[in-house]
């Protein structure tokens, strides 16, 4: 009787845990796509580019750094499809939405920070993890951490240019 | 002090140039932000410890590149690269560098 009951246990937890990764997990993950959307629509206005030289007109007024970043973590649910996609193969689909929302939210951060700018040029991104999965196979954070950099280019206004 | 990433900076015309230079940071995550991440990592979502952490070695090793160009008699680093690797579990080392160089307004 005894056994049985820490058998239940120790499959509940487990089975608990990957329940609240999905329900809590996927709720995150759409309320943070939805906020994403809205932002991107309303930073339309300075379009991001890899290019490192612009065509442009007016005289350029000043250029500096900007950054942005941003850490997702995956949940329970999404580890558990990822093992299992391990054992077959083929596309992750659930790991592919985690590193665009950081990916994404990482831009989004660097618009912030320059909500006056024209245009942000020479955009790179690097991404990469904190932790890893431990050697001995002992649980750890499974995250990624996504930087995205680029030059914001402020063109001088028409009056003074002229 | 100037800083782009980009060969140029757009408007001025580069009077000299000083070489490479670079700033680097390890960091570690202290085990509070661990244990808040570990629950967090039940349910998935951002790890705002992690990206606070993340922008402040950013920033570190930004300021120590500045402090290495302004003591070669820089007033602009172009062409900066970031690049982030894990050094060891649960430390990561952020590594900037790019070019220092002397900038003069161009004549045009």
């Amino acid at each position: 009787m005894s056994e049985s009951l820490e058998i239940m246990i120790q499959l509940l937890i487990p089975l608990a845990l990957v329940l609240l990764g999905l329900l809590v997990g996927s709720y995150l993950e759409r309320r943070h796509y939805v906020s994403i959307r809205e932002r991107e629509e309303a930073t339309r206005h300075t379009p991001v580019v890899n290019l490192r030289k612009i065509q442009h007109e007016q005289p350029i007024h000043k250029s500096y750094l900007v950054t942005g970043s941003a850490v997702i973590s995956v949940d329970y649910f999404k580890r558990l499809l990822a093992a299992l996609r391990n054992i077959f193969g083929g596309r992750v689909v659930a790991y592919e939405s985690l590193v665009d929302r950081a990916r994404r939210e990482a831009i989004l951060r660097m618009k912030a920070k320059c909500p006056a700018a024209n245009i942000i040029i020479n955009l790179k991104i690097e991404t990469s993890t904190i932790s890893k999965q431990g050697r001995s196979g002992e649980r750890s954070v499974g995250c990624v951490e996504a930087i995205a950099y680029g030059t914001a280019i402020h063109y001088q206004p028409w009056e003074q240019a002229g | 002090m100037i800083i782009t990433n980009v060969e140029n900076v757009p408007g001025k015309v580069i009077a000299e140039h000083y070489g490479l230079v670079s700033g680097s940071t390890v960091r570690a995550k202290h085990l509070g932000r661990d244990f808040m991440a570990g629950l967090k990592n039940i349910v998935g979502g951002e790890l705002k410890g992690y990206t606070e952490l993340l922008a402040e070695s950013r920033a570190e090793s930004v300021e120590r590149m500045k402090t290495q160009a302004r003591a070669l008699g820089a007033n602009a680093i172009i062409n900066i690269r970031f690049s982030t690797s894990s050094v060891a579990q649960g430390a990561s080392e952020l590594y900037a560098y790019g070019t220092a160089v002397k900038l003069e307004d161009s004549n045009e």
